[in-house]
């Protein structure tokens, strides 16, 4: 069957799709939690205000199933119901802030798969991008291998201090500045 | 100078495929301005890993919605104004399997054409009684239902004069990360489809086609609402379908 075409989401998803501590991924307390945080940038550089980003990941045990009780409002108070506070559900979403950042509460990914997938929807992007982010420490894999050396770096984030790591996503660029970003369909 | 309908009018027809097979926009697309600085000018990069992360995708449940989720014009004290209808369908692979237990949301604006969102200073009224949000998980048959009020068309300032089609938009998530899909439901009919550069940034006329639901009388509730009936069939990962010509 022929797929039905992507659209873009709009300036106005801002009231539906984030959620409160969408970005706060790793369990309360956790003590191997790491931050992830950069900002998304278009084609002069300028920051994306309403972009928004969803984040998928193994989680330290390589485990990719995932817990349900990502996304519930609570329409009563605002906030969120439905997390336990205490399971991976490996799922975050988070929109970018007026100077285009985001930030991301997380536990790091496994060894085997060091990396995050992030799926980025926006205003004036018509069908959205994949792209993943791989943490420094990560070693080539067949899918970095197969991305020019020059624009291989910017699917790494770059470690601020122990625990915190940068990540820009740059939707247009010179080659070495663009994001790379991947086809999965 | 903000263009003319007629200029954007011209770069639609320009840019129209009819029978190209396109089965998604091209990313840069030049009618729809804001496309401009916002589409990588590098080739996207075709991702063949049997082992991706991205074949495997979030799961959710009861923790995540709620009965009432579904129902738009329930969510407030009193009746929304407008046109009730609902809106049903099923989610489906390229291979036409069902896609069950997943999240389907949908946020739209008022009957007046006018979104509950701080940045959406149209100056046509707001419905105390209408948020625009809904959400719900597929069932067994990959089937979804809203039952909501007819949004209505709404400006904006791609050009001058540019009004968008009355639409719903869909979040949508499959069994793999790589089939989530993000998109606008239309209504059958809206003589502004010919005019609205996101509609038509879909130049091939079937895949177009595909964006938008059919009146069903059937659905229709007697003394009570009208029905539209609209599938959605996620694409990708290439890895879990096979088809011909793929
Ligand atoms: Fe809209």
């Amino acid at each position: 069957m022929l797929p039905t075409p992507s659209q873009t989401v709009g300036p106005f998803y801002g009231y539906a799709l984030p959620f409160p501590d969408g970005g706060v991924v790793a369990p309360a307390g956790h003590p191997a939690a790491i931050v992830l945080h950069g900002r998304v940038l278009d084609g002069d550089g300028a920051p994306i205000p309403d972009a928004l980003l969803e984040f998928w990941q193994a989680a330290p045990d390589g485990g990719r199933e995932g817990r349900p009780g990502s996304l519930r409002r609570d329409h009563t108070t605002g906030g969120y119901a439905g997390r336990d506070g205490l399971s991976f559900t490996g799922f975050g979403r988070v929109a970018t802030d007026a100077d285009g950042s985001w930030t991301l509460h997380t536990l790091a990914p496994p060894a085997e798969t060091p990396y995050l997938a992030v799926c980025v929807f926006a205003r004036g992007l018509l069908h959205h991008l994949f792209t993943r982010v791989y943490l420094p420490d990560a070693r080539p894999d067949d899918v970095l291998r197969r991305i020019p050396v020059e624009r291989r770096s910017t699917l790494f984030a770059q470690e601020e201090r122990p625990g915190l790591f940068g990540f820009d996503i740059r939707l247009q660029g010179a080659p070495h500045e663009e994001t790379v970003f991947l086809d999965l369909a | 100078m903000s263009p003319t309908q007629q200029e954007i009018s011209a770069e639609i027809a320009a840019q129209a495929a009819p029978t190209s097979g396109a089965l998604h926009p091209e990313r840069r697309y030049p009618p729809y301005r804001s496309s401009l600085l916002r589409h990588p000018s590098q080739p996207v990069v075709a991702l063949e890993d049997p082992d991706a992360v991205e074949l495997s995708g979030p799961v959710f449940g009861v923790t995540d919605v709620t009965e009432l989720d579904a129902d738009l014009t329930r969510q407030h004290h009193g009746e929304p104004l407008g046109e009730r209808i609902t809106v049903t369908g099923r989610v489906l692979d390229r291979n036409g399997r069902p896609v069950r237990g997943q999240l389907v949301e949908i946020w739209q604006a008022n009957a007046s054409g006018r979104y509950a969102h701080q940045r959406d200073q149209h100056p046509a009224p707001l419905d105390p009684n209408f948020t625009g949000v809904g959400r719900c998980l597929t069932d067994d048959e990959g089937g979804y239902a809203f039952t909501t009020i007819k949004p209505g068309a709404y400006p904006w300032r791609n050009h001058t004069n540019a009004w968008r089609p009355a639409h719903i938009h869909f979040s949508l998530f499959g069994t793999a990360f790589a089939q989530r899909l993000v998109t606008q439901m239309y209504f059958p009919g809206d003589p502004l489809f010919a005019y609205d550069p996101i509609l038509r940034s879909v130049t091939d006329d079937a895949a177009r086609q595909r964006l938008v639901a059919a009146y069903d009388h059937e659905l229709s509730v007697p003394e009570w609402s009208l029905g539209y009936r609209w599938d959605v069939v996620l694409d990708g990962p290439a890895a879990t379908w096979t088809e011909e010509g793929r």
